[in-house]
This record gives C-alpha cells, sequence and structure tokens, in this order.
C-alpha cells in the first residue's frame, strides 16, 4: 500500500484536490456574493443578467464549463491567468479553479439568495426607515443575517465542490481522480485498493465539513 | 420579502442613475462576449455551424446522445429512488444495527465523487464481473449515479419526516397503528409529497452528471458530440449546441419543480406546521441543497 | 386515504418510468442486442473505433479509414458482403470483452499485439506497423524526433504510456498537457498553443489528413516504439484466425491493401515505417 501512496503520488494528488477545493471555494464565494446582489440590485439588467447567469450556468454540466473556459479561452485563445512561462500543469489548474469558481458560484447565489428570503421583512423596512440606502442596508443588515440563513445549503455547495475538483481531471489537473484513474490504467490489480484509499480521503475531507457547517449553522442560526 | 424593499421606487434621478449604470455594465459584458466571440471567429464561422443543418447529424448524433443521456438519468433516478427509500427507511428504523448499516452506507457514498464511483464501477464490472463489453458504460454510469443520488434521497425522506410536526406521529400511534405502519401510511406520503420538488431537482443533478459518462466511453450527449467532431473538426459548435440542450432540458425541469413546488404547497400537513419546525423543509433550501452536485 | 394518494402516484410513476427506460435501454445495452451476431447467420459483427479519422470513424451512417477497408476486405474474403457487416464501436478498455463476450466476431481497432492481451484473446495478422511518433506544424523544424522537446508544450490523453515515455526515456523536461480526447489536443495544436501531439503514427496521419488540417500539421517520421497493429478474435480459433490471415495476405498482394492505405491516411504525406506491409504471425 506504501508503494501504492507513493508510485502515484497519492498524497501530492490530494494536495492538489485541496488547494483546488480552497481556491475555487473562496472564488466562487466571492462571485456568487456579486451575482446575488446583482440579483436584488435596483437596475433592472443587473437583476436579470444576475438571473440569466445563475440559470445558464447551474443547468449546464460542470464537464462543459470547464471545456468552455479551458479549451475556448486558453488553449484557443491563448488567454493566460498564470505568466506565460508557467507550466502547462499550473495553467490547467488555474483554469479548473476558475471553472469550479464560476459554476459553484451560481449555487452560492442561489443559496444567498434564498438567505436573503429567510430575513423578515422587518428587517428590511427598519434598516430603509432609517435611512440606509440599498448598499448599506444589504451590507449592514441583509446579509449578515442572509449569510447566516444561507449557512446550511452553502455548506452544501462547498462538499460538492470538493466532490466536483475531480471533473478537473479531464484537463489534466492531476488530482485525486486523475491519479487513481492512471494507477487502475497501469496497475489494475490495484482497483480496489486504489478506490478505498481515494474515498476515504474524500470521507475525510467532506465529513468534517459536514458536521462544522451543520454546527455553525446551528449556533448562528437567527432567532425570531 | 420581496425585494423592492431594498430599495425605494426610483425617482427620476436615480433611474437615470440606473439606466446609465445598467448600459455601462451591459457594455462591458457583451464587449468581453464580442472579444470571445471574435477570438473564437474560425472555430465560430458558417462551416463549422453547417453540419446541424443537415437532418444526418440530428439522427446520427444528437438524438441518439439525447436518447443515451436521458436513459442513464431516468435508470439511475428509478433505482436511486427504490435504494434511497430503502436507505431512508433503514435510517429511519428503531433497529440500531440497520439504522447504523444504513447511515455508514449513506455517509460513505454521499462522500464519494460520483467521477470515481462511476469509474470504479466500470473497472469492477471489466476486471471482476467481466461483464460483456457492450454493457460495461452503462453499468459504470448507472451504478455511480444511483450510488450516490439514493444517498441524497436517503437522506431527502429523513429530513422529510423528521420535518414533520410530532402530532403526526402520536396520533398514528394513538389510533392503533404500529411504528412501522405509521412511518408507512402517514408519515412517509406526506414527506414524500413534500420533496418531489426536491425529486425533480435531483433529475437535473442526474442529468448533469451523466455527462460524466463519457469518460467511461458511456455514448451520452457529450461523446455523441465529440464523435461528430472528429469528423467535422467542429469541437466548439458541436459543445456548444450541446451545452444548449442540456439548459433546455434542466431549465424545464428546474420549472417543473417550481411549478410542483407550487401545487403541492397547499397540500402540506397543517397549515404553517412544516415551515415551522426547520429550515430543512424549505423547498428553496432543499432544492438547492440537493442541485449543487 | 387521501393522504397515501401522493405515494400510490408517485409508485405508480416510478413504475411506468422503470417499464419505459428498460424497454429501448435493453436494446442497445443488453446482450440481447447481439443475439444476431453469431457467426453463421448470415451477418458478422466487427469492432471498429468510432472517433479516430483515418483508421475508424463514423460519419453519420457510413463508415471509412484503414482499419474500416482492411476489415471489409478480410469480411468479403470470408463470404460477408459490405451490408452483412455490423459496425460496433470498441473503445480500447472494452476491446478484450467484447470478443470474449461475443458481441462481436473481429476486432479492427488500432489493437497492438501484446503478450498481456493474448491471454484474453486470439490475434491475426498484423495488418499495419505502427510505431510512436510526434505530430506537429508543418511550419515547426525545431522538433525533429522525442529527444527535442525539452521546454515544449507536449499532449497526450490522460492515462495512456506515451506522454509518460517520452518524459521517462526521451526529455525530461518536457511539459506535458493531458486533455481527454486526441482531438482536443490536435485542435490545440492546429491553434498553436501547443507544440506537439504524441501517440501511434498512423492515428496522428489521420488527424492530418482531414480537411481542416491538411497542409498544416505534419508527421515527424521518427518512431520510437514498434506497434504491431493485429485482428483480435475469439481466444484459441485458430480455423478463423487462418482464414483472416489467408485474407490479409491476399489484400496485400493484390495491392488492395496499399490503396486503402494512400486513401485514407496517405492525404498527409504520411510513409509508413519499412516494416510495412507486415508478414502475418502463425495462428496459434
Amino acid at each position: 500500500m506504501l508503494d501504492l501512496v507513493r508510485e502515484y503520488d497519492v498524497l501530492g494528488a490530494f494536495w492538489v484536490t485541496v488547494q483546488l477545493t480552497v481556491y475555487a471555494a473562496v472564488g466562487s464565494l466571492v462571485i456568487g456574493t456579486v451575482i446575488a446582489i446583482l440579483r436584488v440590485s435596483p437596475v433592472r439588467i443587473f437583476s436579470w443578467a444576475g438571473a440569466m447567469y445563475v440559470n445558464v450556468v447551474r443547468n449546464t454540466p460542470l464537464t462543459l464549463i470547464v471545456f468552455f473556459l479551458f479549451f475556448c479561452l486558453y488553449q484557443l485563445l491563448g488567454w493566460h491567468l498564470a505568466p506565460l512561462s508557467a507550466r502547462s500543469s499550473t495553467h490547467a489548474f488555474v483554469w479548473g479553479v476558475v471553472g469550479l469558481s464560476l459554476y459553484h458560484a451560481s449555487f452560492v447565489a442561489e443559496a444567498l439568495r434564498s438567505g436573503i428570503n429567510t430575513v423578515g421583512v422587518g428587517q428590511a423596512e427598519a434598516a430603509r426607515s432609517i435611512g440606509l440606502d440599498f448598499g448599506q442596508s444589504l451590507r449592514e443588515v441583509i446579509l449578515p443575517q442572509a449569510f447566516r440563513g444561507a449557512i446550511a445549503p452553502l455548506g452544501n455547495t462547498m462538499i460538492a465542490l470538493t466532490k466536483n475538483t475531480t471533473v478537473v481531471s479531464t484537463i489534466g489537473v492531476a488530482e485525486a481522480s486523475y491519479a487513481m484513474k492512471n494507477a487502475i490504467e497501469f496497475s489494475p490489480n490495484v482497483l480496489y485498493l486504489i478506490f478505498a484509499v481515494m474515498s476515504l480521503g474524500f470521507v475525510v475531507l467532506t465529513l468534517p465539513m459536514g458536521v462544522l457547517f451543520t454546527q455553525v449553522s446551528r449556533r448562528l442560526a437567527v432567532q425570531r | 420579502m420581496t425585494q423592492s424593499i431594498l430599495f425605494d421606487i426610483p425617482g427620476p434621478r436615480a433611474a437615470r442613475r440606473n439606466r446609465i449604470v445598467g448600459v455601462v455594465g451591459a457594455v462591458v459584458v457583451l464587449g468581453l462576449l464580442g472579444l470571445v466571440v471574435y477570438g473564437l471567429r474560425d472555430q465560430l464561422s458558417p462551416q463549422m455551424w453547417a453540419p446541424f443543418l443537415s437532418p444526418d447529424t440530428w439522427q446520427y448524433y444528437v438524438y441518439p446522445g439525447v436518447f443515451m443521456t436521458l436513459q442513464a438519468a431516468l435508470l439511475s433516478v428509478v433505482l436511486a429512488s427504490a435504494l434511497g427509500l430503502a436507505l431512508g427507511i433503514g435510517r429511519l428504523s428503531h433497529n440500531r444495527l440497520v439504522g447504523w448499516v444504513s447511515a455508514v452506507f449513506v455517509e460513505f457514498f454521499r462522500s464519494v465523487p460520483v467521477l470515481m464511483m462511476m469509474l470504479f464501477a466500470f473497472y469492477v464490472a471489466l476486471f471482476t464481473l467481466r461483464l460483456p463489453g457492450d454493457i460495461l458504460p452503462i453499468f459504470g454510469v448507472v451504478v455511480g449515479l444511483t450510488l450516490y443520488n439514493s444517498c441524497v434521497m436517503a437522506e431527502l425522506i429523513r429530513s422529510g419526516v423528521h420535518s414533520l410536526p410530532q402530532g403526526q406521529r402520536e396520533a398514528g400511534l394513538a389510533i392503533g397503528l404500529t411504528p412501522g405502519q405509521t412511518l408507512w401510511s402517514v408519515l412517509l406520503p406526506q414527506a414524500i409529497t413534500a420533496m418531489l420538488p426536491s425529486l425533480v431537482s435531483q433529475l437535473v443533478v442526474i442529468l448533469k452528471d451523466t455527462a460524466l459518462g463519457y469518460l467511461i466511453t458511456y455514448p451520452d450527449l457529450i461523446r455523441s458530440m465529440q464523435n461528430l467532431s472528429a469528423v467535422k473538426g467542429n469541437l466548439v459548435t458541436a459543445f456548444i449546441v450541446a451545452a444548449l440542450i442540456f439548459i433546455l432540458i434542466n431549465y424545464s425541469l428546474t420549472s417543473l419543480a417550481h411549478w410542483l413546488e407550487r401545487t403541492l404547497g397547499g397540500r402540506r400537513a397543517g397549515p404553517g406546521a412544516v415551515m415551522r419546525t426547520g429550515l430543512a423543509m424549505d423547498p428553496d433550501l432543499e432544492a438547492d441543497a440537493g442541485r449543487a452536485t | 386515504m387521501k393522504t397515501r394518494k401522493p405515494l400510490a402516484i408517485l409508485a405508480g410513476a416510478l413504475l411506468a418510468l422503470t417499464t419505459a427506460c428498460s424497454a429501448p435501454g435493453s436494446t442497445p445495452a443488453g446482450p440481447a442486442g447481439s443475439a444476431s451476431a453469431g457467426g453463421a447467420t448470415g451477418s458478422i459483427t466487427i469492432g471498429i473505433k468510432f472517433d479516430q479519422p483515418g483508421l475508424g470513424i463514423k460519419d453519420g451512417n457510413t463508415y471509412s479509414g484503414f482499419d474500416v477497408e482492411v476489415a471489409k476486405y478480410v469480411a468479403k474474403e470470408l463470404g460477408y458482403s459490405a451490408n452483412q457487416i455490423t459496425w460496433k464501436e470498441s473503445p480500447s478498455a472494452q476491446r478484450e470483452t467484447l470478443i470474449e463476450g461475443g458481441q462481436v466476431q473481429l476486432i479492427f481497432a488500432t489493437y497492438s499485439i501484446t503478450d498481456a492481451r493474448k491471454q484474453r484473446v486470439s490475434f491475426a495478422g498484423p495488418y499495419f506497423i505502427a510505431g510512436q511518433d510526434l505530430l506537429v506544424r508543418a511550419d515547426d523544424t525545431s522538433i525533429t524526433g522525442p529527444d527535442a522537446l525539452n521546454g515544449k508544450k507536449l499532449c497526450s490523453v490522460t492515462g495512456s504510456t506515451s506522454a509518460k515515455k517520452i518524459k521517462d526515456s526521451f526529455s525530461k523536461g518536457v511539459d506535458l498537457q493531458e486533455l481527454d480526447t486526441y482531438s482536443k489536443c490536435v485542435t490545440a495544436l492546429a491553434a498553436g498553443t501547443l507544440d506537439a501531439v504524441t501517440t501511434d503514427n498512423v492515428i496522428l496521419a489521420g488527424y492530418a489528413a482531414q480537411d481542416q488540417y491538411k497542409g498544416k500539421l505534419k508527421v515527424v517520421g521518427k518512431t520510437f516504439s514498434t506497434e504491431r497493429y493485429g485482428v483480435g478474435l475469439k481466444k484459441g480459433d485458430t480455423a478463423f484466425c487462418t482464414k483472416v490471415n489467408t485474407a490479409i495476405a491476399k489484400m496485400v498482394s493484390s495491392g488492395a491493401w496499399q490503396t486503402a492505405l494512400d486513401k485514407t491516411v496517405g492525404p498527409s504525406g504520411f510513409k509508413p515505417s519499412g516494416d510495412n506491409p507486415p508478414k502475418a504471425d502463425p495462428c496459434s
């Protein structure tokens, strides 16, 4: 088993999975919040664009999104987000993070919107009546509560994101499923062992996340 | 909360400002899109779209691809519902062992990426079961999707039953039903009705996940489009068409889910009873939780 | 009873779904679909690639490529006309099981003869000797062989040994990019973001011979491995194997073999290695 871990760089592959998850989590939270704000904003075209984004991205398979970004924008148009001199694996990693962020941003936006919906009408009315404008009432009153209400679905999105990092193996990012596929192709006899190792790795990554998010959402639940 | 409460109805000045901001934003986004389209002009030329004007393309690539995608998705949703119901009941069971086994099963397979399960199922069928070559791909896809989605369904059922008012169970027991009968004829029907929208949303998840099947050579829409592009060299347009088809089907399903939600909304047990007991039954939250994979 | 209705509806819906999708589902997927493929019944099922330009490719309902041409010729010699052939897609990982399960009688799918595979299937042929090579842009003179790839971006598909081989034995400083299909590699190569694609020379030539790449890409022509493409068939069926070998020998001697090669991958300017056309191995 140690041989297996060494030969196919299982730990290195998992480290890549963890990095993908962390960067994409940050990215999707930022982009998702922006989209959610667009959706509730007073500018009609912005709210329309936000809704459009969510409907298009959420209904497209992640493989296709990753393909369009990496293949069209990077391979065909040559847009590079990493220095041009960087190795292909770095470019693939960066675009993988962008793809995962953009895809999960639509779920983050939906989670936040449903979070906003859990905030009492009185809160918004109160914020407006003490003279806060749209940005202020969002920032000071609505969003902090919306985030609390949205923690459970946000947690689910983050867990899904962790697992979805496997999809970027299609553009050659050497993460966990890539290592697993390679190991099986080159030494079929390790099939069960490698699946056991890899799936346990994901259990170890996602179970604590689930527990954590449930705890936090209970503790922070808005009392009404 | 309606969104308009977040801001005043804009006056003439604010309306003008909003319009300017909107136009500027739109120009930036359209400009970026235009840049992409211009850069890809070779890949998006009329010649690359031409195959889609031919009925052959639809007959030999698009329709079979859509059919295979739907087939894998429907098969998986049926099997996942059955297994999910069993697991859900298992987790609610008073038998410790059954509850424990179901819990471990659900927690484990919920944590493993679908792609890994597909790969695993495919190679088990290939190396261990030695299944005939032409059922390997569908076996891999359906087993992978079923294992994962049955866990999601089991959780939906469990949270559905838990969020029913305690009185429902007590009433069932009070009229002399056994705990099993109470679960089966009082609690589950209500929970399942309430989770129907989420079930449809889950179909969207499954449909999108079938798109991973091409990696184990399942001839779904994506693989069909790859085969088409191997002939015509129109990778980009073929995948745009695939994406549009996915969006169309999934958007319809999402709309169906919302419609079900509204229609079934009135048939829930006791006024407000469900909504008050917890976030879990809020259809929007549940639906999002399910869809996010 | 009112509350029970939804469950009944759900159960009914599920039942309807099961029957609805098991009916068409079993036709393409189940073994029943291949029951008609028995060799003696007047039709033959042959496994080919559906997505390999120049070798085995499906365009609508027509099939073309060098593998297909050889398969057609062999089938004709075995007594099957073109419309008695049923073509079946045989992706690399499934080839052995397709033969073992009897879903195909013959496989012509860039199928290299190896000892490992001989444990499970028998091979007629070889009918072509390929070798690992590089595909580069036509105007690229800097890449002359596998040892000139340091610092270059080389594309291959995930889980293939070919890229690993270059990194291990020729150019340690090569920048590997792995994608899931060769068409993606080739499209990116033509667009200029990658420098080379590696796999068997004849497969690369098949891409270079496609209309949209004609004159834009070239095969380097320095092979660094030997891949002997054989015809996969049921293990131990020596009589069948001998018949196939006779057919292949006739195809070579009649000149049909060369014609087929020129027609399919020739337009790329590809010249096969000197061992071609090969002599068949004895059947065992």
